[in-house]
């Protein structure tokens, strides 16, 4: 057997292999770091941060569905200043691959404020500006249902940064091509798509929301077809790197995001369900790309 | 934390809706009483968290409530059957907090994660009285599991079919009972009450809603005195004092 070659290059960033889980499904890698070996990853991206710490959305926070599970967090986190002096340089210090800073707001002075912050931690590989949590009200996915609004928030992240920026898009849209192209215009980096969908479950014996929030974003095996679909059409539609994200559980999956036109794939809710599930895909792809006779995944982004 | 794949080899009614799964595996990663583990159940996206009721070196049981569609799986398996588990979840009951008597409080199928704790507290000749609250009569359990231990052991009933009627303070209101700390574990509102009807200090376990159990997705967080923790990782047992009502 030829040696497979997994790695990648996002935006002059080499990854040891494509596989990243995806932010707020590995908290801040530390958590995880006594129960799996990180260094098996291509990169880790971060929790979602704002300017100020988080505490998120009163509990239930979580609820199950099929195929899948909903979520309203609502962005707890400890802040961009924890992030880059606390969290980010821990996570250096055991980990070699590429740190992912995921970046969220409610205005677009706080999306500056935070990707400066960022820009200016030297631990920090690539900035992933969060515009479609579906959990906060007046921020978050606000940003990423207009394009006007998604070219503003790119345009004033980059001005500040000069690391690579990917832009996570939100799925709750009519067009995500049009949003894709407009972040792409505004000098994004890169795309990461998608994030949850939003959703609803209902106590029927209580007659009321499982989630405290009412709503919340759903994410899942559930959701691949339609998150695959949306990264073959934004990686044909546009020449920045992709990041394919949306209910991936398998190297399989891996491997047809990849096929979609994805170059680095993220890994979601799996993590929830199974924490060691991305080294396992890790350990996975040699074996399915000797199946599938590639030498290297590099071969196969967008050959669909 | 670590993940196996256990043998089933008794799963059996001990009250209406309620069932003692005992375990056959791996049991390295479970350090002491309080913690809990993930169940995975087939066709079910979450797992099942599920405190530990009793452990030893090649066998761990459980006592679940069936409460929906995952933990009813649960109770149809047989002996032979696997389970698959994440072990060695959340923190542990402070057995070193209780200097000679302990009070443990249990409600309903909250009394399950207390047994390991009255073992260990048996262990080092500690004084225990455990006091179970149910509903009514039939719901009784694991009442003579404590009373083997050599606990003195106290039934209240909401409908006063057995032991003193009503809650698990109003035992505490009218029984002479002599403690220096106390371990509850049961529904949200009997923590509470037993919180603020007892003044020497104390712990108890909480539940919530749970995504990964391990602590890295802070889908179980709650608001204490000293901020966000999460009732995955940095519990499910918390000081009374740590606790915001």
């Amino acid at each position: 057997m030829v040696a497979k070659d997994l790695s990648q290059e996002l935006c002059g960033i080499r990854l040891k292999n494509p596989v990243i889980p995806a932010s707020g499904t590995f908290g801040f890698g530390l958590e995880l770091a006594d129960s799996l070996d990180l260094n098996v990853l291509g990169g880790i991206s971060l929790k979602g941060t704002t300017r100020e710490a988080r505490f998120g959305n009163p509990t239930p926070r979580i609820a199950e569905c099929a195929a899948g599970m909903l979520n309203a967090v609502g962005l707890q986190n400890p802040g961009i200043e924890a992030l880059v002096n606390e969290k980010v340089p821990a996570l250096r210090k055991i980990y070699d691959g590429c740190i992912i800073a995921n970046i969220s707001g409610f205005s677009l002075e706080e999306y500056a404020h935070c990707c400066a912050r960022a820009n200016a931690c030297p631990d920090i590989d690539i900035v992933e500006v969060n515009i479609s949590c579906p959990n906060v009200h007046g921020g978050g996915m606000a940003f990423g249902t207009s394009a006007d609004a998604a070219a503003q928030v790119t345009a004033a992240v980059k001005a500040v940064t000069r690391k690579p920026v990917f832009i996570k898009l939100s799925p709750n849209v009519t067009d995500i091509v049009e949003i894709a192209r407009a972040c792409e215009d505004a000098g994004a980096d890169g795309l990461t798509l998608v994030n949850t969908f939003l959703g609803m479950r209902i106590d029927i014996a209580r007659r009321s929301p499982v989630l405290a929030n009412r709503t919340g974003g759903y994410s899942g095996a559930g959701i691949f077809p339609i998150a695959l679909r949306m990264v073959y059409q934004v990686a044909h539609a546009c020449r920045i790197p992709v990041m394919g994200c949306g209910g991936v559980a398998s190297a399989r999956d891996v491997v047809e995001m990849m096929m979609a036109g994805a170059t680095a794939v993220q890994v979601g809710a799996e993590n929830l369900r199974n924490p060691f599930a991305c080294p396992e895909i890790v350990e996975q792809l040699p074996i399915l790309m000797e199946e599938l006779h590639i030498d290297s995944l590099r071969d196969i982004i967008g050959c669909v | 934390m670590k993940e196996v794949t256990f043998t089933v080899l008794e799963n059996l009614p001990l009250a209406p809706r309620t069932f003692r799964m005992k375990l056959g595996g791996d049991t390295s990663a479970i350090r002491c009483s309080g913690e809990f583990v993930q169940v995975a159940v087939e066709g079910k996206f979450l797992r099942r968290p599920i405190s530990v009721h009793d452990c030893d070196w090649e066998t761990l049981t459980l006592v679940y409530k069936v409460v929906g569609e995952g933990t009813a799986a649960l109770s149809a398996k047989r002996p032979g059957d696997r389970v698959c588990a994440l072990t060695g979840l959340g923190n542990s009951f402070d057995i070193d907090a209780c200097r000679h008597k302990a009070l443990l409080l249990g409600g309903g199928v909250g009394a399950a994660p207390l047994y390991l704790l009255a073992k260990e507290l048996c262990a080092q000749e500690k004084e225990i009285t455990v006091v179970l609250g149910f509903n009514t009569a039939s719901e009784v359990m694991l009442a003579e599991e404590f009373r083997q231990l050599g606990a003195t052991v106290h039934i209240a009933t909401m409908d006063g079919s057995v032991g003193t009627k009503g809650f698990v303070t109003d035992v505490l209101r009218i029984g002479n009972i002599s403690y220096d700390y106390f371990y509850a574990c049961g529904p949200k509102p009997m923590l509470k009450a037993v919180c603020s009807a007892i003044h020497t200090p104390g712990e108890v376990s909480l539940e919530e809603r749970m995504g990964c159990g391990a602590g890295f997705c802070y889908g179980c967080s709650i608001q204490t005195q000293n901020g966000p923790r999460r009732v995955c990782k940095d519990g499910p047992v918390f000081k009374k004092e740590e606790l915001i009502w």
